[in-house]
């Protein structure tokens, strides 16, 4: 998938995206949860290991860490919202980049198609 | 066998789960300041117990209000012999429920829901812009 030859790299970007997105949205749903442990992808390694080894699911499975919380808190949660919304944000802001990425691609082969 | 989970299931889940916090504490807060006749019949703070619910299949976690148990301090006795309610010694039993705490748990309950709340809007504009993919 990660050798796509219409869309590159993006469509596999756009994977580990929206599973950064769901995993995001589970920390931010358990922000009051005792015990419950923030988790995260790291993009660049994720993204990387998929390009190498063409599965993207095993790969994100490989590159999901704990976080490491700034101030632990008593009842053993390690969500900080302020950490969680920023990550959300900019995940969220860079899905949009690849998408537009993916519609830049697909228009020009739409032009070429229609020989304009 | 049930569907994977959706990022929508596991915001709405919490919604949920913090309305369960937000209801429990406005029981706690309309009942401040109650008395009854025994120690028994006293109200007692009530709370959540908040479990997360994972799904293998898809790797996300949602929250479930498990429970409502009664929690905090036992109710206060208090002499006052004129108050009707007052047993044959002149004593009432105060409702346990710590204000300023309840009043912190509401803000914090009331934090989380627009927290999800937006993490679901942003999710489905997201989605409605991969639909228009292409277009």
């Amino acid at each position: 998938m990660a050798d796509n030859a219409l869309f590159g790299i993006h469509g596999a970007a756009l994977e580990v995206r929206a599973q950064r997105m769901g995993m995001l949205a589970s920390n931010i749903a358990n922000a009051s949860t005792p015990g419950f442990k923030a988790k995260d992808v790291d993009f660049r390694a994720a993204l990387a290991g998929a390009e190498r080894g063409g599965n993207v699911d095993s790969s994100i499975e490989r590159n999901t860490l704990y976080r490491l919380p700034l101030q632990p808190s008593m009842d053993g949660n390690t969500v900080e919202l302020v950490t969680e919304q920023t990550a959300f944000a900019e995940n969220a802001v860079a899905y949009q980049t690849t998408l537009a990425f993916l519609n830049g691609r697909i228009s020009t082969i739409n032009r070429a198609l229609k020989g304009e | 066998m049930p569907a994977p989970m959706s990022i929508f299931e596991v915001s709405g889940r919490a919604m949920s789960a913090q309305l369960v916090r937000m209801n429990t504490t406005a029981s706690n807060l309309a009942n401040a300041g109650a008395v009854a006749t025994t120690q028994d019949a006293a109200y007692r703070t009530m709370k959540p117990v908040f479990r997360t619910s994972f799904d293998a299949a898809s790797g996300l976690a949602t929250v479930d209000a498990r429970e409502i148990v009664k929690a905090g301090e036992a109710p206060a006795k208090r002499y006052d012999p004129s108050n009707p309610l007052a047993d044959p010694e002149g004593n009432v039993w105060e409702a346990a429920v710590d204000e300023p705490r309840e009043l912190v748990d509401m803000l914090d309950a009331a934090r989380t829901y627009q927290n999800n709340v937006e993490v679901m809007s942003t999710t489905k504009s997201l989605i409605t812009e991969t639909l228009r993919l292409g277009r």
